[in-house]
């Protein structure tokens, strides 16, 4: 007894009432606003619960997945100390290996499965721009997001999504006064990653630089030889080359120049100028290509940007105040720009929640982000306002000795994103022990 | 379609052929019998979801995506023996089409994005196929990977348009708005996703069993013979690339749906590979090896960070504990099942049957044959 006509008819069946089901078009946005964020879950009598997205395997793993560790070490200080009004702060950390796919899917699980109260640096713009409008529907405060791009400064849009670090065209407004000052009728050349980082950053850089500029070029991520585009530079004659690059290609760029006899002044974004870093990379890419090289020799004289008071800034008291943080809680990681990028990013949380008040609600946190002060870490203030969720509004700019310590040769400036001016920081900043966060 | 139910004899089936047949599909059509089974399977996923919290769906429906790709992977490496490291790439172009369905034709309905994304991926199937049918073992294997590595790098050209590395993200409105707020956003998406992959199941689960799944085996075991006996060797290996893209590209479709993002980074080789390993682990050469293929590839990840998470590692150990893991998991059940889950489940099942009917004489048979060492060896 075969009927293939009514099997089809079956399926055809099946098929329309499968079309029926779903007839609203796919792309066009439904009802249902934001939820209420005036509510608290992940918070107890005597914890709150945060969570976080980090690559701790896969390409980004190096040097980021220790910005968490960072981040634990400052958590465990505050617990250990009391908590948050009363509050010890639980921090959960997933691991997304940089992949967007995973992303969605360790942040639907800290929200939906763990309850977290709120996103605390999830890392990325791949990664981070695929869950923010998410986050946002659900109410959840997505604070101090890991990434210089622009677009967690959308407060009509996003109003729960704040940034953390110095936007990439701040950063780029600051190196173009400093290039433009400093090496007066010099010719510049760009090398950037083709993504927002390198648009972005132009943007900064072209409000100073114009006519110096004698060649651009892009590198791809995925393709480590970078050696045509400096060959183009040093035929371009290009005095000055800033490098907007990761710290891979940072440090391929050094060792590509190195290799040509091509000796311009670097300038680096901060996301790729961690001396650390640089060194150990150089010296393990130049090995792979059989050479000796001594990563300090290729670093000294390079001039970076940076905003946080790094393992390098000595005389700093905030430096210091966490290097003892480090030595306590995770004495077994070496103490680096990306495990400090973690230390400041908990410690600003943890002021926030603090002036949230005990009487805690997601409400709460996202007014106090807005209207807190954030005195200390960072070298400069936050852009927060009411129209503002930018992060740091500025940097300094150093220079690498030929010990891979750092000099200071511009002290902190801040600038906006538009055509603002570039001016110097002057403001006192408190030191650690002004700040007090435990106790009552 | 009447060859489909024909008698055995005529053309043997492999032994591992399993598929979702039973003996008794003898009487009734075989096509009503898998969508009656699909109805079956879907009350209980929506059962199942009902049962369950938010963030499991997601699961739920994350497993029902990639039991698609692992099942189209199980047709075109299962039964006809062609070994694809590229499939990610097919699920890859499924995941764009739907993004750029959603984000520049809004008008159009998920059903009718989903089916675009199996029919573009099937293009490009289609294309691969006919490039591949002509290639053997380690260079089959290098084409496709080639695919995997090369395609997700098209973002890069068009930046404008695929918005480069840092990929697509939208928001597709599937639930009918009767349903929204009664059904939370999670449960209603993991019902939509098992209702395509149970349709593809239905016709894969066909396929497999009609006249195509004979000539892709027939072609695995011998192309001469298979070619001698009137089977058209390279349109059948091409067929094979087609439908098994067919199945890529929805589940990457699906996996776009489900979670609002369309980025190279997750299209990375890595995820091709972790394809084959689930189909390898689950079984080849059966649909039911893709379902535990693809229940593996989900919680395994799962057990093994709640694993790794209690033990209180330091964070470079703890944080590649997981995969490594996943490894040794891996090589274990394969050294014991060397036919994968689905194949030890086969030996379960005769084991038991052995054991209740004790006096029917096969016993000393199936009981040698379900030796985990002789089986081992074969």
């Amino acid at each position: 007894m075969r009927s293939p006509r009514t099997t089809r008819v079956l399926a055809g069946v099946l098929a329309s009432a499968l079309a029926l089901s779903a007839c609203g078009g796919a792309g066009e946005t439904g009802g249902g606003g934001n939820r209420s964020a005036d509510s608290a879950p992940g918070v107890t009598d005597d914890t709150v619960v945060i969570g976080t997205h980090q690559p701790l395997t896969g390409p980004a793993a190096p040097g980021y997945s220790k910005i968490s560790a960072g981040a634990r070490a400052v958590y465990s200080y505050l617990n250990d100390a009391g908590g948050i009004n009363g509050r010890r702060i639980e921090y959960k950390v997933e691991d997304d290996a940089y992949n967007p796919t995973k992303t969605v899917e360790v942040v639907k699980k800290l929200v939906l499965e763990e309850q977290v109260f709120a996103i605390v640096g999830g890392l990325g713009t791949p990664t981070h721009s695929k869950v923010v409008e998410y986050l946002n529907g659900e109410g959840v405060p997505d604070l101090l997001v890991s990434s210089g791009a622009l677009m967690w400064d959308d407060p009509r849009k996003s109003p729960t999504t704040f940034g953390y670090q110095v936007d990439y065209t701040r950063e780029g407004k600051i190196q173009g006064k400093f290039v433009k000052d400093n090496f007066a009728g010099k010719k510049v050349a760009y090398l950037y990653q083709n993504d927002d980082v390198g648009r972005d950053t132009q943007a900064g850089l072209d409000r100073f630089l114009t006519d110096e500029v004698v060649a651009r070029e892009g590198y791809d991520p995925a393709n480590t030889d970078v050696n045509p585009q400096l060959s183009k530079f040093q035929q371009a004659g290009a005095e000055v080359v800033v490098c907007e690059c990761i710290p891979a290609f940072t440090a391929l760029s050094l060792l590509a120049a190195a290799k040509i006899g091509y000796k311009p002044q670097f300038v680096l974004s901060s996301i790729g100028a961690d001396p650390a870093t640089l060194k150990g990379l150089v010296e393990q890419f130049a090995k792979q290509a059989g050479a000796d090289v001594p990563g300090e020799a290729l670093l000294a004289g390079v001039i970076g940007t940076s905003y946080l008071p790094g393992p390098n800034l000595t005389d700093d008291p905030w430096s210091t105040f966490f290097r003892e943080i480090h030595d306590r809680y995770a004495p077994s990681e070496p103490f680096t720009d990306t495990m400090v990028y973690g230390m400041v990013q908990a410690f600003t949380f943890a002021q926030a929640l603090k002036a949230a008040g005990r009487d805690l609600t997601r409400q709460k946190l996202l007014d106090a982000m807005t209207t807190t002060s954030f005195d200390g870490p960072g070298l400069t203030p936050f852009g927060f306002s009411a129209d503002s969720h930018s992060g740091y509004t500025g940097a300094q700019v150093i220079r690498i000795n030929a010990d891979a310590t750092v000099t200071v040769i511009q002290p902190p400036h801040v600038t906006d994103r538009g055509d603002g001016p570039v001016e110097p920081h002057t403001e006192e900043r408190p030191s650690p022990d002004e700040v007090v966060l435990t106790g009552s | 379609m009447t060859s489909t139910n024909t008698s055995r004899p005529g053309v043997a089936e492999a032994p591992a052929s399993g598929g979702l047949d039973r003996p008794r599909t003898r009487v009734v059509p075989p096509l009503l019998v898998h969508l009656l089974a699909a109805l079956v399977a879907l009350a209980a996923v929506v059962a199942l979801t009902l049962l369950t919290d938010p963030f499991t769906n997601l699961r739920i429906a994350t497993v029902g995506y990639y039991l698609v790709a692992v099942a189209g992977l199980a047709l075109l490496t299962g039964f006809n023996g062609q070994v694809s490291l590229g499939h990610g790439a097919f699920m890859f172009i499924g995941a764009y089409t739907v993004a750029l369905l959603v984000l520049h034709v809004p008008a159009f309905p998920l059903w009718a994005d989903l089916l675009l994304a199996a029919v573009t991926s099937g293009v490009a199937g289609l294309l691969a196929g006919a490039a591949a049918a002509r290639l053997h073992g380690p260079y089959l294997a290098g084409a496709t990977l080639a695919l995997a590595v090369g395609l997700p790098a098209v973002t890069q050209r068009f930046p404008e348009l695929l918005e480069g590395s840092n990929g697509l993200s939208f928001t597709v409105n599937s639930t009918p708005d009767a349903l929204v707020g009664v059904v939370p956003p999670t449960r209603w998406q993991a019902w939509v996703v098992w209702v395509a992959v149970l349709l593809a199941l239905v016709v894969l689960a066909n396929l497999a069993r009609g006249r195509l799944g004979r000539t892709l085996r027939a072609v695995r075991d011998d192309e001469v013979a298979a070619s001698l006996a009137g089977v058209h060797v390279g349109r059948t290996k091409v067929l094979a690339f087609l439908v098994s893209a067919v199945c890529g590209g929805l589940a990457g479709g699906l996996q776009a749906f489900l979670l609002g993002t369309a980025a190279p980074g997750s299209f990375t080789p890595a995820l091709s590979l972790s394809l084959l390993a689930a189909l390898v682990l689950g079984g080849l050469g059966s649909l039911w090896g893709a379902l535990w293929g693809a229940l593996a590839l989900v919680y395994f990840q799962v057990w093994t960070e709640d694993f790794s998470d209690l033990l209180h590692l330091p964070t470079n150990v703890a944080d590649n504990l997981p995969l490594a893991l996943y490894g040794v998991v891996l090589v274990v059940v394969i050294l014991l099942f060397p036919h994968g889950v689905q194949g030890g489940l086969h030996h379960l099942r005769l084991r038991l049957l052995a054991s209740r009917s004790p006096r029917r004489g096969v016993t000393d048979r199936v009981t040698d044959a379900d030796d985990p060492r002789s089986e081992g060896e074969a």
